[in-house]
């Protein structure tokens, strides 16, 4: 009992060491810090501790920045749902032997660095680009579509798409379709057996789904960058800002420490939900 | 049911397939597009390859993010295996409870929140101002979780008899181990280190917060220079990343999935 005790410290010890270490003590040292002050330097000053940078997060003229940030996310998380949704139906559904090659296919530009994705959509929705250049043959456009909102919930959409099909396909997957047999037995329509059945028991998933898209749209400030074009400010931007050329780190420790609670408190919610949907 | 009832549905994964790798698609075409402005398809050339290895900055950062990403794999692998192993020994108890809320935490965090919190961490209590380790200690904090969450799950998953069978038979608790639960983690290891491989690889928002002068990685690079414009030679480069990482991954994944299929006890 007691070398069994001893090896699972062994086991233990190194990976909650570290993640205690450069994980947890720094997100505290963004709550001490945003407590803080700078000097004319761009140093930080920890005496007299107060709240002072919060109450800037809130003034109106920070306002629109928050919102473009929310209204980022929540497009995003919206739009990518429900393309997913009928991806993930797909493969689960009628995948058959080629499921695991789908999932891969799903995977396949995940696993291509981020930036070079970013960038080949640059490629493409320049005002020169390639999609005026296709829409310029059939006598279409151009149109701008870099730097404007629409590029940037797009971009955003592409990249985080696999988060999003993942949760989706597992609990699609995981929905015995007996269940459905069941109620068409019973004479629901396909539309009614859809929507009694097929998406109440599949919601843990459509939840989980949401949260995983949610959280990273809020912290990417790349494809804001890239494809909103230099105006575009986001909460995330901002943070960018204040940290690598503004110098401003006490203010820019309070609005990622509000990040922080706002992950968390979607986090809880939604685990909540899911923990109401699916025992009670 | 079963097979293919829904031609619709199936034309619109094929459509949803086709907007997943177009971009990707036209990047690589046009890294062979003899123009040096990139707008319209002016021939066929090879001509921006070679010039990648006369780039200095080029090869700096893929040597730098060569370096970080080694020592990220080797040490996220390790660390993320015993806590893997030891997670999937203590299932059920209050402090399997504790640790699995550290491991997720990680994974929901803004990736900005970690890359400004590190920095104020490395700074302010070290004096630091970004290096390689700098970058690969952040790198191994946000790929711990991934290797833990993939070999536990493998570990949770085996049949505790058989290592059971085997101390019976007479092996010490480190043979039981290495003979028998170690071949049958395998290919979880592989995945989860290949895993860790790619996040570190292609890192930039956590990167650019704790990288330094001399200490620039491959996407920094690739992010500084194509925010004034699209260039022949980025595609290049980009290219070679792709085509490299898509081998990896669909080697690794072969080879693990099929380790996994030979391995899998019939009951």
């Amino acid at each position: 009992m007691n070398s069994d005790r001893r090896r699972d410290a062994v086991l233990l010890a190194p990976g909650l060491g570290w993640l205690v270490l450069f994980f947890a003590v720094p997100l505290v040292m963004i709550f001490i810090v945003s407590l803080g002050s700078r000097d004319q330097y761009g140093g930080v000053v920890l005496d007299g501790l107060s709240a002072r940078n919060y109450g800037r997060a809130l003034e109106p003229d920070f306002l629109p920045t928050v919102l473009n940030s929310f209204k980022y996310a929540l497009a995003t998380t919206i739009l990518s749902i429900a393309i997913a949704y009928p991806m993930a139906y797909y493969i689960a559904r009628y995948g058959g032997r080629r499921k695991a090659l789908l999932l891969v296919l799903v995977m396949l530009p995940f696993w291509t660095s981020w930036v070079i994705r970013t960038y080949a959509w640059m490629i493409l929705l320049r005002d020169n680009g390639v999609v005026n250049s296709v829409l310029g043959t059939v006598g279409i456009g151009p149109f701008q579509m870099l730097n404007t909102d629409i590029a940037v919930i797009f971009g955003m959409t592409y990249g985080f798409l696999p988060f999003t099909i993942l949760p989706l396909y597992v609990a699609i997957d995981r929905l015995d379709p007996a269940l459905v047999h069941a109620a068409r037995d019973l004479y629901a329509s396909s539309r009614a057996a859809f929507i009694h059945v097929t998406l109440p028991l599949t919601m843990p998933g459509i939840v989980a789904a949401a949260i995983l898209t949610f959280i990273p749209t809020m912290g990417d400030y790349v494809t804001p960058d890239l494809l909103g074009g230099a105006q575009t400010t986001t909460v995330a931007k901002v943070i960018q800002t204040l940290f690598m050329s503004s110098k401003d780190w006490p203010f820019g420790a309070a609005l990622g420490f509000l990040m922080i609670v706002i992950t968390i408190v979607g986090t809880v919610a939604g685990l909540r939900f899911l923990r109401r949907e699916v025992i009670g | 049911m079963g097979g293919d009832r829904n031609p619709l549905l199936r034309l619109y994964a094929w459509l949803v397939y086709g907007v997943l790798f177009a971009p990707i698609v036209v990047l690589i075409l046009f890294s062979f597009n003899d123009s040096k402005r990139n707008f319209a398809w002016k021939g066929f050339t090879l001509r921006w390859y070679p010039e990648l290895f006369s780039n200095n900055a080029l090869l700096d950062a893929l040597w730098v993010t060569i370096q970080v990403a080694a020592i990220s794999v080797v040490a996220t692998t390790i660390i993320g295996t015993l806590l893997g192993l030891g997670l999937a020994r203590l299932q059920n108890s209050r402090a399997a409870g504790t640790a699995d809320t550290l491991i997720l935490l990680p994974m929901v965090t803004p990736e900005i929140v970690m890359g400004i919190s590190l920095l104020l961490f490395f700074n302010m209590l070290f004096g630091a101002n970004g290096s390689i380790w700098q970058i690969a200690v952040a790198h191994i904090a946000f790929s711990i979780s991934y290797v833990t969450i993939i070999v536990r799950s493998r570990a949770v998953s085996l049949d505790p008899r058989m290592e059971e069978a085997a101390r019976d038979l007479g092996a010490g608790a480190w043979a039981a181990f290495r003979y028998v639960t170690l071949p049958l983690i395998t290919p979880a290891i592989a995945a989860g280190a290949l895993l860790a491989f790619a996040l570190s690889f292609d890192d930039l928002i956590i990167t650019s917060f704790n990288a330094g002068v001399g200490s620039s990685t491959l996407p920094l690079y690739i992010y500084s220079r194509i925010r004034f414009g699209v260039t022949p030679e980025i595609n290049a480069i980009s290219t070679i990343v792709v085509v490299g990482t898509a081998v990896v991954v669909l080697l690794a994944t072969r080879i693990s999935s099929r380790r996994a299929a030979r391995q899998t006890v019939q009951p």
